[in-house]
């Protein structure tokens, strides 16, 4: 991805120094976000002008040290301590917040350390001011030998002395000197010994060297391969074992030089963080912070489910405009059906989706910005870890109830890769608001009478059983997948809580746009093409025959009939010869193929075509039922005609298909099974492979199969029918 | 006593991070020691319980000025020697 010609700047520092608002600050509406390869870690490049030259900045993953725990943190390492002096970076600018000196200056001590050039960007420089922290920028460049600049990246206060300090360091200009770590001859030793392991003929710089042999001393089984070969790993054993101590040791060091750089160059006034304690006081109460946390998840639902609905509603009836338009204009043929039922159809599917991706995405980075999302993952991590899942899952969880989509996208702000991978293959078992015109249409029909048992109606026992399982049923193969095929310990809750802050706009507009385009992009291709092979299957080969019955017909009804009575029975026809064609498509044979294998959940071959084709998105099973028994596409999950029709439905034994047994069977089946084709295009997106979106197609699906079993076969022992 | 056994409001001096034997084979509690100190939980430092989470798991404590949350397992790695029951100031 990176430009070989443009000198590589990359942009370091803790989570929380402002690092992204520095980025977007510099390289302005030019750059690009992507993926390192092979993980999905977000990888933001772009390009920034200094002076006559363009470099490539790179915002690295925050981290809060250079050890290689997690994927982030360990694309950070590659980055800045490659594997060969080949692909080193030009300079290093580290971002540090100018409040919180003491804690990013830690870090910023272990990139000086490395020896490249180097710039020191004291980020919320007005911040610090306002909160009475004065910083002596001429002592902390006196002390760390190189180019600190007091910044604010929100307001752009201090960029034009950054840019200066860089171009110096491209120069060669602003490299630290070797940092005098207080370290025992011993210790130094063992460092020793591991740099000829790593490095046998020494062609790595050597404080380079050094830096990578302290990084596989602290590091752990992240560490990558390539560095850790068996004579590395030997060098490290003996010096863990010969020095216990070995961590304590280099990590008080580096502490202790950040309190010899900081000693009088730092003044603060006693107040401190005054507002943040305030807001805390109410927002992590034992009481109050439950609250204002419900209310927050509650402005969210809302959010999600009614306000996305006029955009939603919008986009629906701009695609059918478009549908009407192109039937109109051009000729009737299969080629215009495949345009318009497969080609137009399949982009209004993606392009559906972006009111709810974009408002869960906006709200999350508002939440994630403000400092308010880590609150949330310490307040709800009591909760989370019954079901070993990190406090960050439960938002990601709750939006399941909205749409997997968005809420899959929403993982992105879990660290841990397992944990977000966890979250994600989970949370498509939360019934998503697709899966309730299925409910709503399978109880009226399944349960005609009505009735009601504890003061509740039929309809509203049966939706609480379905949301309840789905709650469960996503719990629980959480709780089974972090031991079986994610198996591994629950990431540490060890994060800083950042101060409150105000959210950049520039930030948000930035990041919802970064994530609905890669939707757009990536995720949407994959259901447009999914759409056209589901309508090809639902209406290939085609019916000639039965065409040329229902064109006699209507020529025969348009001699006798006239006006409305004329329009019904056309209607009638135009029905009766859509399901016609679905009997006789490939879509229609696979559903009679299916007939032994879902027989034993009650369900026929009819049920069976309905199943194939809610894969385009579950509430499709609505039409497609209207389809398969004659009233047309257009019925909705309240139509009378659709649900009469339904009712009368009999199994070749005279027996009705839809009896309340086969209706809570097919209701469960929905709850569990994986049917919808953009939550299996986003989530390999957000994995990074099909393999991941293959495993949650088939555990959801075995899971769904033997739960609509169980209620069906279970059912009929009992002497239910 | 531990980090994790002190009440609100109290303020602590760490004495040590990890068990006698962080050297050895518990490498996730190694890991997480790390962790700890490398966000400034070092053995002489002052820490001081900001708050508790609702549901008692996890904590804040303030360190160097930055408040980090913490579980209960992981503060049971973190030996302290009590200072006083009120917060500072």
């Amino acid at each position: 991805m990176s430009d070989p010609k443009k000198p590589v700047v990359l942009l370091a520092g803790n989570p929380n120094a402002g690092k992204t608002t520095l980025f977007n600050a510099l390289t302005g509406a030019r750059a690009r976000t992507g993926n390192y390869p092979g993980v999905t870690v977000e990888r933001r490049v772009g390009p920034w002008t200094i002076g006559s030259r363009v470099v490539e900045l790179v915002d690295l993953p925050g981290s809060y040290s250079l050890t290689a725990r997690s994927r982030e943190e360990a694309v950070a390492i590659d980055a800045i301590l490659p594997a060969s002096e080949a692909s080193a970076p030009a300079a290093i600018v580290v971002v540090a917040d100018s409040s919180n000196l003491e804690r990013h200056l830690y870090f910023a001590v272990q990139l000086l350390e490395i020896g490249r050039p180097t710039v020191l960007a004291l980020n919320l420089a007005d911040e610090a001011k306002a909160s009475g922290i004065t910083i002596d920028v001429a002592q902390l460049e006196a002390r760390t030998g190189v180019r600190v600049v007091s910044l604010s990246a929100r307001s752009g206060e201090g960029l034009p002395r950054l840019n200066e300090a860089v171009a110096e360091a491209l120069e060669g200009r602003s490299v630290p000197p070797p940092i005098p770590l207080a370290l025992p001859d011993a210790i130094e030793q063992a460092i020793g010994t591991v740099e000829a392991a790593i490095d046998p003929p020494r062609a790595l710089p050597p404080r380079h060297l050094r830096a990578r042999a302290i990084l596989a001393l602290l590091g752990t089984s992240e560490t990558d391969e390539v560095t850790l070969t068996p004579p590395v790993r030997a060098a490290i054993e003996a010096a863990h074992r010969a020095h216990p101590e070995l961590e304590e040791a280099i990590i008080a060091a580096r502490y202790g030089h950040v309190d010899a750089l900081l000693a009088g160059a730092i003044t603060r006034a006693p107040s401190g963080r005054r507002l943040t304690e305030r807001i805390d006081a109410v927002l992590t109460h034992p009481v109050l912070g439950l609250v204002s946390f419900a209310l927050v998840m509650a402005v969210l639902f809302q959010a999600l489910f009614a306000w996305s609905e006029p955009l939603v509603g919008g986009i629906e009836n701009a695609i059918v405009w478009v549908q009407d338009l192109l039937r109109a204009v051009l000729p009737e043929g299969p080629l215009v059906n495949l345009l318009v039922e497969g080609v137009v159809a399949g982009g209004g599917n993606v392009v559906v989706f972006v009111p709810q991706i974009a408002i869960l995405s906006l709200f999350l980075i508002v939440l994630e910005d403000s400092g308010y999302l880590a609150r949330v993952a310490f307040v709800i991590d009591r909760l989370m870890g019954a079901v070993g899942l990190h406090g960050r899952a439960f938002v990601p969880l709750l939006s399941g109830f909205a749409c997997a989509v968005p809420a899959v996208i929403a993982t992105r702000t879990i660290e841990n890769r397992r944990d977000r991978l966890l979250t994600m293959l989970a949370l498509p078992l939360m019934s998503c608001s697709a899966r309730l015109p299925v409910y709503i249409l399978v109880v009226a029909v399944a349960f005609p009478e009505g009735g009601s048992y504890f003061g509740l109606s039929v309809g509203a026992l049966a939706l609480f059983a379905m949301y309840a399982l789905s709650v469960v049923a996503s719990l629980g193969a959480a709780a089974i997948m972090r031991r079986t095929v994610l198996k591994g310990p629950r990431p540490t809750m060890i994060l800083e809580l950042p101060p409150y802050r105000m959210p950049v706009l520039r930030n948000l507009l930035r990041s919802t746009w970064d994530r609905v385009g890669q939707f757009l992009s990536n995720a949407g291709t994959v259901i447009v093409a999914i759409t056209i092979v589901l309508w090809a299957l639902l209406h290939l080969p085609g019916n000639p025959e039965a065409v040329a019955r229902h064109d006699e017909a209507v020529a025969l009804a348009e001699g006798s009939l006239s006006g409305a009575s004329l329009e019904a029975r056309v209607a009638e026809l135009d029905g009766e010869l859509a399901e016609a064609q679905m009997e006789s498509s490939i879509g229609g044979s696979i559903g009679r193929l299916m007939e032994p294998a879902i027989a034993p959940l009650g369900f026929d071959w009819k049920i069976g075509v309905g199943l194939l084709a809610s894969f385009a998105a579950r509430e499709v099973l609505v039409s497609t039922l209207g389809i398969v028994y004659g009233v047309g596409d257009a019925a909705d999950e309240e139509s009378a005609p659709l649900r009469d029709r339904l009712r009368a439905a009999t199994r070749p034994d005279g027996t009705r298909v839809f009896t309340p047994l086969t209706g809570i069977a097919l209701m469960v089946f929905f709850v569990l099974a994986a049917q919808c084709m953009s939550t299996l295009a986003i989530v390999r997106r957000e994995s990074g492979s099909w393999r991941w979106a293959m495993f949650m197609l088939v555990y959801m699906n075995a899971l769904a199969y033997v739960g609509a079993l169980l209620v069906y076969q279970g059912g009929r022992l009992l002497g239910y029918s | 006593m531990d980090l994790s056994q002190l009440a609100r409001g109290s303020a602590a001096r760490v004495v040590r991070v990890g068990g006698p034997g962080i050297g050895g084979a518990l490498g996730m509690d190694r890991s997480i020691s790390t962790r700890l100190m490398e966000l400034g939980l070092l053995p002489g430092t002052r820490v001081h319980v900001v708050r508790v989470a609702p549901m008692g798991d996890p904590m804040v404590v303030s360190v160097r000025g930055a408040e980090l949350s913490v579980r209960s397992s992981e503060a049971r790695l973190v030996t302290v020697e009590l200072e006083s029951k009120e917060p500072p100031g």
